[in-house]
């Protein structure tokens, strides 16, 4: 089995606003899937899907080979869940919460959890309503890093850490991933996603618009070049696949289609090139034209999912 | 004046957030008081039948315990009011402490005080609008009482005392509220110790009202519940007592501002120590987390219930020197046909103790909808934690918290009452006399874990319930309700012991239908979306 999530046709709707609308999504074992949407797309819809927590209208969602809904106690075993914001007990201490979380799911690793609480630079023996967000957020973290588990669903796992906490969540995520465990990764920071992910799928209200890794996407989107020509421009917007084209004097910057760029560079080399830097889309690319295209349809999806938190 | 920037605004913030409590709150304490009194007035059409009743009153303890005196056995208003106007008055000394918790240290601790403290909003404002908030409720519904008082028929000068003194001591603890909330750092904190400065305000004056040949008497100026009685509404009105908890209320907010000028924000005066760094080896199950969580408060309730079992079961034997009184006998007699007025006296108190009781298991179990709304629920149960096991620690917390503590109650009563008074077995007739009260108890909870599985928006119906049984209770009989209608309070068919006879008959079905209604919330609650 090489499915650790799979997702088809999945739909929830919360009163008269659809939250899930068709939505697929497949997670292979040992990588790290990045979910990636802005606010109200359907990413805490879906992990809360997954953990049991609500129950689709419709749809196949299976996780590790089994059914979310049913098997809970089993799955369970087998994940860690950090979710977007974190509540903890007020009254307890933060090394109270990760040990109780730990046991509930069946044990930790003591080794792991002093490393984590040392690499994290967490004081264990506060009072969680002491704690700032982004503690709250660092208690939740470790608990879940320092269990045994094959599975990690992560829902904006870094909101509130600072810049430095957020590399050594990396760091982990990427020694967890050696290790071959695999994890879903909803997020929209677009940063996080492409150092951590092997694969991404992107959604928008409640539905995947697309999936594969950061290279196949790139691999399929437009590239955009910049050059500085040793003559005139001329002819070059009226060839195929050129977007985008803005020209100043002999410098030029457009886009281009995969699948044109060596009739465009045989331009290009025709006019006679001094200089020239090719780089293939962001992901902030990526992701905006997917969020940019059909905007006036989808509006107003858009704005009733946003009433629902993920 | 800066400090006071945006009061205004928050005010309204306020009301738009308790616009449906307050007009509610309002409606049925006026309404309460108005049409109860109303109706006493009929009961007591003459002279003669109103001294006979008052003077019942004041020579039984456990109506003296729980409402105090009548000052003027001759007069209609202080006849029909002591009852429902010291019901009247707790409900709104607790509304208004609570409400300014709700509205300063539950806004600060979940942090969206701190939104708006980063918009124009001075320092002093949010105190100061949730003061205006409470003060204005209590002074709204002390007034409102007034008028329908009068239009229920009773003389001007002693309604417009009463109005006065419900306002008075509302402000007072609005302002006991505002301290309370500067010292502790958890709302839950703040507005239980509120709640139980006023517990002991109550208890002191039912001790001094209830102690043996009035020798207590002065305790009840220790009290600003006693303030209000001393007032006398309707039995030569004086209004100077007013002053006191007026004086209190200045006294309170000038500590609670000054506490609120030094302290940081969401810190309180009262810091957090440090604690553990891992858990104790027992915290690894849900009901392990539950007793963490509720044991704070099941011990103070337990040893409440200690001292108020010992008060109650040390005062049978002054219960039983009326003995002689036939107008009590009479009253007793009414009460179930219990000849023996020992016994219907620990049959009435236990009685109340069920009722208090399941305040306390109802809040126990609805930790359940608090942890949900509040976002602790979901990483429970994205652990290998099902749902049910997960609703049973709480639960559990709940049923066997409410039984205790009505065996701690018994226990308490019963020694202090066997070493007082000759009867054979006092002591365990006592302690049974208070276990049987627990399925009622658990019926209630029942309710609320019913809602709380099927109904989650409307898991308010628990309480609901609850105060619609109290209210079928205490004036079914005064409105000459059908019995079929009194008979949907599971507290009317709990045998009434000690002196009655022990029936399992209804014991057994009200713990079948507890039985059925948690079934039924635990279902619910497994099939539906977790908020």
């Amino acid at each position: 089995m090489d499915a650790a999530i799979r997702i088809e046709n999945l739909h929830k709707a919360f009163g008269s606003t659809r939250a899930l609308d068709g939505l697929d999504l497949d997670v292979r074992v040992g990588e790290v899937h990045g979910l990636l949407g802005p606010n109200g797309a359907g990413k805490s819809t879906t992990i809360r899907v997954l953990l049991g927590l609500l129950r689709a209208d419709s749809g196949v969602a299976e996780l590790l080979g089994g059914d979310p809904w049913q098997d809970v106690e089993s799955l369970h075993r087998r994940l860690a869940y950090v979710p977007g914001e974190v509540m903890l007990w007020p009254n307890l201490t933060g090394g109270e919460v990760i040990d109780l979380m730990g046991r509930l799911r069946g044990g930790l690793n003591p080794k792991r959890r002093a490393d984590l609480l040392e690499r994290f630079e967490l004081d264990p023996t506060k009072k969680s309503r002491a704690y700032s967000k982004g503690n709250r957020q660092k208690v939740a973290l470790i608990a879940a890093l320092s269990s045994d588990v094959e599975l990690l669903l992560l829902d904006e796992p870094t909101a509130g850490l600072d810049p430095l906490m957020d590399s050594i969540f990396r760091e982990c995520l990427k020694e967890l991933r050696a290790q071959g465990k695999t994890a879903l990764l909803a997020s929209h920071i677009l940063s996080e996603v492409e150092a951590l992910a092997d694969r991404v799928s992107i959604i928008k209200s409640g539905r995947r618009v697309d999936v594969g890794s950061l290279a196949d996407m790139r691999h399929l989107a437009r590239v955009t070049i910049t050059a500085d020509l040793l003559g005139k421009p001329t002819g070059l917007s009226s060839l195929a696949g050129i977007h985008e084209m803005t020209t100043t004097g002999q410098h030029v910057e457009f886009v281009v289609d995969p699948e044109e760029l060596n009739v465009a560079l045989a331009a290009l080399a025709t006019i006679g090139v001094a200089n020239l830097t090719s780089h293939p889309p962001t992901l902030e690319e990526l992701f905006l034209r997917h969020y940019s295209e059909g905007e006036a349809v989808s509006d107003k999806g858009k704005r009733k999912a946003k009433a629902v938190k993920g | 004046m800066r400090s006071l920037v945006g009061t205004r605004a928050l005010i309204r913030l306020a009301l738009r957030r308790d616009r449906i409590l307050l007009p509610a709150f309002l409606v049925i304490v006026v309404g309460m008081v108005a049409s109860g009194t109303q109706a006493t007035i009929a009961f007591y059409p003459n002279l003669q039948s109103r001294i006979e009743a008052a003077t019942v009153v004041n020579t039984t303890s456990s109506t003296l315990a729980m409402f105090g005196p009548i000052h003027d056995v001759t007069s209609l208003g202080a006849v029909s009011v002591f009852k429902l106007g010291m019901m009247g008055l707790i409900a709104i000394a607790i509304l208004a402490a609570r409400l300014v918790v709700r509205h300063t240290r539950a806004e600060e601790e979940t942090g969206r005080l701190e939104m708006i403290g980063a918009t124009v909003v001075g320092r002093r404002a949010p105190l100061t609008a949730a003061l205006v908030v409470a003060g204005g409720m209590s002074i709204v519904t002390g007034g409102a009482a007034a008028l329908g008082l009068v239009a229920a028929g009773l003389p001007r000068e002693g309604s417009a005392i009463l109005g006065a003194g419900f306002a008075a001591l509302g402000l007072a603890c609005a302002a006991i509220g505002a301290l309370t909330a500067q010292v502790t750092m958890s709302a839950r904190a703040a507005a239980g110790m509120a709640t139980g400065a006023i517990g002991v305000f109550y208890l002191v004056r039912a001790i001094a009202d209830a102690g043996p040949d009035g020798n207590l008497a002065w305790l009840s100026w220790a009290s600003p519940i006693g303030w209000y009685q001393q007032t006398r509404p309707y039995a030569g009105n004086r209004w100077w007592p007013l002053a006191l908890p007026l004086v209190l209320a200045v006294v309170m907010l000038v500590v609670a501002y000054a506490a609120a000028a030094r302290r940081d924000f969401a810190a309180g005066l009262l810091a957090d120590k440090s604690g553990r760094a891992t858990a104790s080896p027992s915290l690894a199950t849900p009901l392990a987390l539950a007793w963490r969580l509720q044991r704070g408060s099941f011990f103070i309730w337990a040893s409440s219930f200690l001292v108020v079992g010992a008060v109650i079961g040390g005062i049978t034997s002054s219960v039983s020197g009326f003995l002689d009184s036939p107008p009590v006998q009479d009253l007793m007699r009414r009460f179930g046909g219990v000849e023996n007025v020992t016994d219907a006296f620990l049959s009435v108190e236990l009685g109340m103790m069920a009722v208090v009781v399941t305040v306390y298991g109802m809040q126990a179990a609805m930790r359940l909808r608090a942890e949900e709304t509040g976002l602790r629920a979901e990483p429970m149960l994205a652990t290998p934690v099902t749902r049910i096991p997960w609703v049973w620690s709480h639960l559990t917390i709940a049923l066997a918290g409410s039984a205790a503590l009505m065996a701690i109650a018994g226990l308490s009563a019963g020694l202090t009452s066997a070493a007082q008074v000759d009867i054979p077995h006092q002591f365990w007739r006592v302690v049974e006399a208070a276990i049987i009260q627990v399925p009622a108890i658990w019926v209630v909870i029942g309710i609320g874990i019913a809602a709380f599985g099927l109904a989650p928006r409307l898991v308010i119906a628990g309480w609901v319930a609850l105060v619609f049984f109290v209210l079928l209770g205490e004036f079914g009989p005064l409105f000459r309700l059908d019995q079929w209608l009194m008979n949907l309070s599971p507290y009317a068919h709990t045998p009434r012991m000690p002196g009655g006879h022990l029936t399992t008959g209804p014991l057994v079905w009200l713990i079948g239908i507890a039985a059925a209604l948690i079934a039924a919330g635990l279902v619910g609650f497994r099939r539906r979306d977790l908020d």
